[in-house]
């Protein structure tokens, strides 16, 4: 797999995602400085960083739910900048916010069927249920009553049935326990086998080296290197200052 | 056993229809108020104008154009909707990014000038507006006298009030509203377009509005000033229900009628304060309602 990956990096094509020199605002306080990376189509990066160094706010500014955003964001060369983030969602690119955003007012069925189909050839029930069989004993539970485990696999099964085929993820092993991180890595690599974009903001650089091909690091609102994944365990001591381990 | 107490039956009855008639429209009122409040996070001080606009329009309709009750109870929500939908575009989405006070006064300021066109062009008095043939008469049950119009409001209260609980508790549609109502910016992320909801919705809790308008035209007169008297209760009963809960506000506008009908039969000096004397021992209580969820 890394195999193929150097070999679509190697053919150079047009970015499925291209963020350059973002800004952006939490009403007067300025946060992103010119976020600028790329993504290639079926690549899975992830934006490794301290706490605060404003990954998360780079994913919701690619989804466009950040107050105020200028710089430029295109995808697949469709430039996003000023549009609202329905119009961006429906581009085909689906999120799962950091803290899942799993609704205590619907049940587990209807948290699933929520997000409209956007693209055809989205996951179908069965198929999601297949990938997460524990969600199929739930469906008439109550959204926020799942464990944290099982609620992260909702907020990734749910973009699944959508169509969407770039998923922004932040942080979805945060605070889960071992087998669930690994129920979750294997669904990455299945995703990444079928060609999904993927961005994905990670704490856990082992689980990140396991899936990506290739890591951002953020620091202070910008991106300030880049590793590929291959040459991680050579940059072993770079990234342990990066991120302050 | 009635007589014991003093009261004959027919006296019990009837003043306990006139509470679930009553119960009826703080239903649909407060229900109308709750779905709004909920998804808008605006107290919708222009609904008694919206409730007395619906009654009008059955009335203008009639008059106007020789159409009926039955299309009345139809178009005169679909009118009144409209209009509101114009009102949200225009006026009341500008607010939702300020503090709900904006909203308040806004709404509150619209109703004022709504009761004010409408006291200028027809008067204080009241208009007569004729129940419908289908609908007159009565019904002896043997312990009271049962007018059928005014079964037929009960019944089409309670069947619009639980349609209302289905569609957006039960409903595909409904879960959109929940999880806008819930999480607005996450819904919108996901591609459902909030702001048509957020319009949408507003009409809806409004068309509720003028459809009990309607209700009301042959039992009240039809008067620019039937809205403001009946908000002021519908208020005390979406603060004790707990603003935002829809089955909350369906129970409590249904008990609360009835509470005021048996205050007529037991106590009939403060059958008209009763409910906010509820309202208060409410807020002293569970400040946020009876249904509703300490925020
Ligand atoms: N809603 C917000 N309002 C104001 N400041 C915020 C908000 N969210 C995040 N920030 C600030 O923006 C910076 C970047 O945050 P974030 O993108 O969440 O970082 P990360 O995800 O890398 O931990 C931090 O300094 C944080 O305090
Ligand atoms: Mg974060």
């Amino acid at each position: 797999m890394a195999e193929t990956a150097r070999n679509v990096a190697q053919a150079d094509p047009a970015p499925q995602l291209a963020v350059e020199n973002l800004h952006a605002w939490y009403g007067e306080s300025h946060v992103l400085h010119g976020v600028t990376f790329a993504v290639k189509p079926g690549e899975v990066v992830t934006l490794l960083g301290r706490n605060g160094a404003g990954k998360t706010t780079t994913l919701k500014s690619i989804i466009g739910i950040v107050g105020r955003r200028t710089g430029s964001i295109a995808f697949a060369g469709t430039e996003t900048i000023g549009m609202v983030s329905r119009a961006i969602a429906r581009l085909g690119i689906a999120y799962v916010p950091e803290e899942r955003g799993i609704y205590a007012s619907l049940n587990v069925e209807e948290n699933l069927m929520l997000p409209p189909q956007v693209r055809p050839g989205g996951f179908t029930v069965e198929q999601i249920f297949e990938l997460f069989p524990n969600l199929r004993e739930r469906l008439a539970s109550q959204g926020t009553k799942l464990s944290g485990g099982e609620q992260q696999m909702l907020a990734i099964a749910r973009i699944l049935r959508t169509g969407a085929r770039t998923l922004l993820l932040d942080e979805p092993t945060e605070g889960l326990a071992p087998v669930i991180i690994q129920q979750i890595g294997r669904t990455l690599a299945r995703l990444k086998q079928e060609g999904f974009t993927i961005v994905l903001v990670e704490q856990n650089f082992r689980f990140a080296q396991s899936v990506a091909d290739r890591h951002y690091i953020v620091e202070q609102g910008r991106v300030i290197d880049m590793i590929a994944n291959d040459e991680l365990d050579a940059n072993h001591d770079k990234l342990q200052t990066y991120l302050g381990v | 056993m009635f007589e014991l107490i003093g009261i004959t039956p027919q006296v019990l009855f009837g003043q306990l229809l006139l509470g679930l008639i009553n119960g009826s429209f703080y239903a649909i009122l407060s229900l109308g108020l709750a779905v709004i409040f909920g998804l808008l996070n605006i107290i919708n001080f222009t609904h008694g104008a919206q409730y007395m606009l619906g009654a009008f329009a059955a009335w203008m309709l009639l008059n106007y154009a020789g159409i009926g009750y039955w299309w009345a109870l139809l178009l005169a929500p679909l009118i009144v909707g409209a209009l509101a939908i114009v009102a949200e575009r225009l006026l009341i989405s500008r607010l939702y990014k300020l503090d709900h006070l904006y909203g308040l006064l806004l709404t509150f300021g619209l109703a004022l000038v709504i009761q004010g066109l409408f006291r200028n062009y027809y008067g204080a008095s009241g208009l007569p507006y004729a129940i419908p043939p289908l609908l007159s008469g009565g019904h002896n049950l043997g312990f009271m006298f049962l007018p059928n119009y005014r079964g037929w409001v009960v019944v089409a209260s309670l069947t619009v009030c639980l349609t209302t609980w289905y569609m957006i508790e039960k409903t595909r549609l409904g879960s959109y509203l929940r999880a806008a109502t819930e999480n607005p910016v996450l819904t919108e992320a996901f591609g459902i377009n909030v702001p048509r909801l957020v319009t949408l919705t507003y009409a809806f809790g409004v068309a509720l509005a003028a459809f009990a308008g309607v209700l009301a035209a042959p039992i009240y007169s039809v008067n620019p000033n039937m809205g403001a008297d009946i908000i002021i209760v519908v208020f005390a009963v979406v603060v004790i229900g707990g603003m935002g809960s829809i089955l909350g506000s369906i129970i409590t506008g249904f008990g609360l009628g009835l509470i005021e009908g048996l205050t007529k039969v037991f106590y009939p000096e403060i059958s008209a304060t009763v409910i906010f004397i509820i309202m208060a021992i409410v807020l002293l209580i569970k400040p946020a309602g009876l249904f509703g969820r300490a925020t």
